[in-house]
């Protein structure tokens, strides 16, 4: 179990943690979401007493990291920094972990064959792929058989096959009872992993809540409909206690309508429709609309603010460049500088 | 991950919602202490090469040029200079290597990030400075002072059947002969091995506190370099009599003259000094840098 309270890091001017307060429990996964920049990595650092926060407290099972007595049978963590001297085998690399918390040298070669890496136990990680370091990472959070493991974005360069296996280590750890704490900025990996959800956005608590509400309350559904008499439409719809909205394109978007029920009023009524389809939002946006407000780095994008979000298919991955939707066609995105001219 | 049976996992059930128990690893785990950050700082340090490399490149330079210099000497008329100080020439060049070791112990760990690593497993920092300092002092001491002490028989084989010219007296030179053999008195050969074995490792667990100061290689060692050769070369620039004090000072606090007074070669007017009280100087220095280090570790982020 870990517990923030309040935890706060102030780097000169800037709140790189502001105020968090969550506690992450044994036996689920709980995912730690948040745009690059959110204070994710910070956080963590501040959990494993690298970091000193401003403000406020951070414990795990009750105690502050310096006052844990074997550490590593405590937490085992993985940080975005591997965090290994390239020129140092593999193997003395875990070994030397090992002995610093008492664990047995019999330890280092089970963990090796664990995340795989027994073949290159003798190489030195300096010539390691991306997601060959990773697995060294991983083994040595796993070195003292801790109670809790932290991950700082695990699936960075692992292949398909790396990112299965971690998806599975990690739920599978969970279910021993463990306390799996693992960090991502996509959305669409956390869906699959995590039971549990922190999302963090500038360095505040934006959510705290199981997936499953996260999805329920966030995964909004709502029927598309195209027109040539969208007047007309509107007022069938508003009659029967619908709220259609106008969309971007000028189609008609009902929001939780059904598609066979709008369809049979739109026969009864003899409108024509060109389109009648069922939208579903991703995950991916209903993060994106959550944190728009507290993304620190933006991509210039139309509809970044939350007007018009792109439309993909749930679970799919984000567009290249996090936050930038494809133009969506009759719509011309507004000339550069016109965020300017109406700011001043 | 091998399917564990918790023990009282039903009493657990009732404190988790999720009605799974907390893990407890099989593993037996000790209570750490300072011997397990010695034990893991001597599997780091012999595990990079950097070790391997600057140790052997010491020993080499020690006793390679102390073999060569008396090699080129003993076929010459006595010149005055004690039995065993031929030895500071290679240790003059060997204590580099031993000052980038020290400095690299500390500094590569910030370089690669390791230092995260290390820092999570031993969350007690004190402890991990404090035994790399230990085990790189007793590495580098023990290492300097066998290259010494090679370096110190190769001398006294080679060199103690050197001529006396019949206008050298016992009193006006450093070096004393008996019974028609230059030999050295017992002060010496402790000066010129343990003494020089003991002055090079200090300096290089200086160079290890100031890299835990300054924590980036490439500054702490320019550093060092320029606290060891410095105060001397610019004393050699310093003319006239204004100067003097300034200049008496730099020489006599210069760390090569605590090194060259240890071979009873010291470069200041003061011929009867035998390096020891600069040697003790030295470790007053170092302690209270390590202390300094020590302080900023506790206070720094890393």
């Amino acid at each position: 179990m870990i517990e923030l309270e309040d935890l706060t890091k102030r780097y000169g001017d800037k709140l790189a943690v502001d105020g968090l307060s969550f506690t992450v429990r044994p036996g689920t996964v709980t995912g730690f979401l948040g745009p690059n920049g959110a204070g994710k990595s910070t956080t963590m650092r501040m959990v494993l007493g690298l970091d000193a926060p401003t403000r406020g407290d951070v414990r795990i099972e009750g105690k502050h990291y310096g006052e844990l007595r074997e550490p590593l049978n405590s937490i085992g963590a993985l940080l975005e920094a591997k965090g290994v001297h390239g020129g140092r085998r593999a193997y003395d690399h875990l070994l030397c972990l090992a002995q610093s918390n008492g664990i047995p040298e019999r330890r280092v070669g089970e963990v090796l064959e664990m995340v795989g890496l027994q073949e290159v136990a003798r190489k030195r990680p300096k010539g390691f792929s991306l997601g060959m370091g990773q697995r060294l990472g991983i083994a040595a959070a796993l070195l003292g058989d801790p109670r809790i493991l932290m991950f700082d974005e695990p699936v960075n360069g692992l292949d398909p096959e790396g990112i299965h296996w971690i998806r599975n280590l990690m739920q599978q750890l969970a279910r021993e009872g463990r306390t799996v704490f693992v960090s991502s900025h996509l959305m669409s990996e956390m869906a699959q992993t995590a039971e549990h959800l922190v999302v963090i956005g500038q360095g505040k608590l934006l959510a705290d809540t199981s997936m499953s509400q996260f999805i329920a309350e966030n995964s909004r559904t709502h029927v598309r409909v195209r027109t040539p008499e969208p007047e007309r439409m509107r007022d069938v719809l508003v009659e029967a206690g619908l709220r259609p909205v106008t969309g971007g394109d000028g189609a008609l978007e009902v929001d939780g309508g059904e598609a066979p029920r709008i369809g049979e009023l739109a026969a009864a009524n003899g409108v024509v429709l060109h389109e009648l389809s069922t939208q579903r939002a991703s995950l991916e946006e209903a993060f994106m609309r959550l944190t728009a407000q507290s993304v620190e780095y933006h991509a210039y994008a139309p509809g970044a603010d939350g007007t018009q979000l792109p439309q993909t298919p749930p679970g799919a991955a984000p567009p290249p460049g996090g936050a930038a939707p494809p133009p969506q066609p009759g719509q011309a995105p507004p000339a550069w500088g016109e965020d300017w001219k109406r700011g001043r | 991950m091998s399917t564990q049976q918790y023990e009282g996992q039903a009493a657990g059930q009732a404190n988790w919602p999720n009605g799974i128990a907390p893990y407890n690893s099989p593993i037996p785990m000790a209570r750490t202490h300072l011997g397990h950050a010695l034990v893991s700082e001597w599997t780091k340090i012999r595990t990079v090469r950097s070790t391997v490399w600057t140790l052997s490149v010491m020993f080499v330079l020690v006793v390679g040029i102390g073999l060569l210099t008396a090699m080129a000497l003993s076929g010459d008329d006595y010149t005055g200079m004690p039995l065993l100080s031929s030895g500071l020439f290679g240790l003059m060049l060997g204590q580099l290597c031993v000052i980038t070791l020290g400095v690299l112990v500390v500094t590569s760990e910030y370089g690669t990030g390791m230092i995260r690593t290390t820092l999570t497993a031993c969350p007690q920092r004190g402890r991990v400075l404090l035994a790399k300092a230990v085990v790189f002092f007793v590495l580098a001491f023990v290492m300097t002072t066998l290259a010494c002490t090679l370096t110190a028989l190769i001398n006294s084989a080679l060199l103690s059947d050197q001529t006396r010219p019949s206008y050298v007296s016992d009193s006006n030179f450093g070096g004393s002969f008996e019974g028609g053999k230059l030999v050295a008195s017992g002060g010496e050969w402790l000066g010129a091995t343990v003494g020089a074995g003991l002055y090079v490792a200090l300096l290089g667990l200086l160079s290890l506190a100031v890299g835990a100061l300054l924590r980036h290689s490439a500054g702490a060692i320019t550093t060092m370099m320029g606290v060891v050769l410095l105060p001397l070369v610019m004393a050699l620039f310093m003319a006239g009599e204004a100067l003097k004090d300034v200049r008496d000072f730099l020489l006599e606090y210069s760390p090569l003259n605590g090194l060259a007074s240890l071979y009873r070669i010291p470069m200041t007017e003061d011929q009867d000094a035998t390096g020891w009280p600069l040697l003790g100087g030295l470790a007053v220095v170092t302690l209270i840098i390590l202390g300094v280090a020590y302080a900023l570790l506790h206070k720094r982020d890393v």
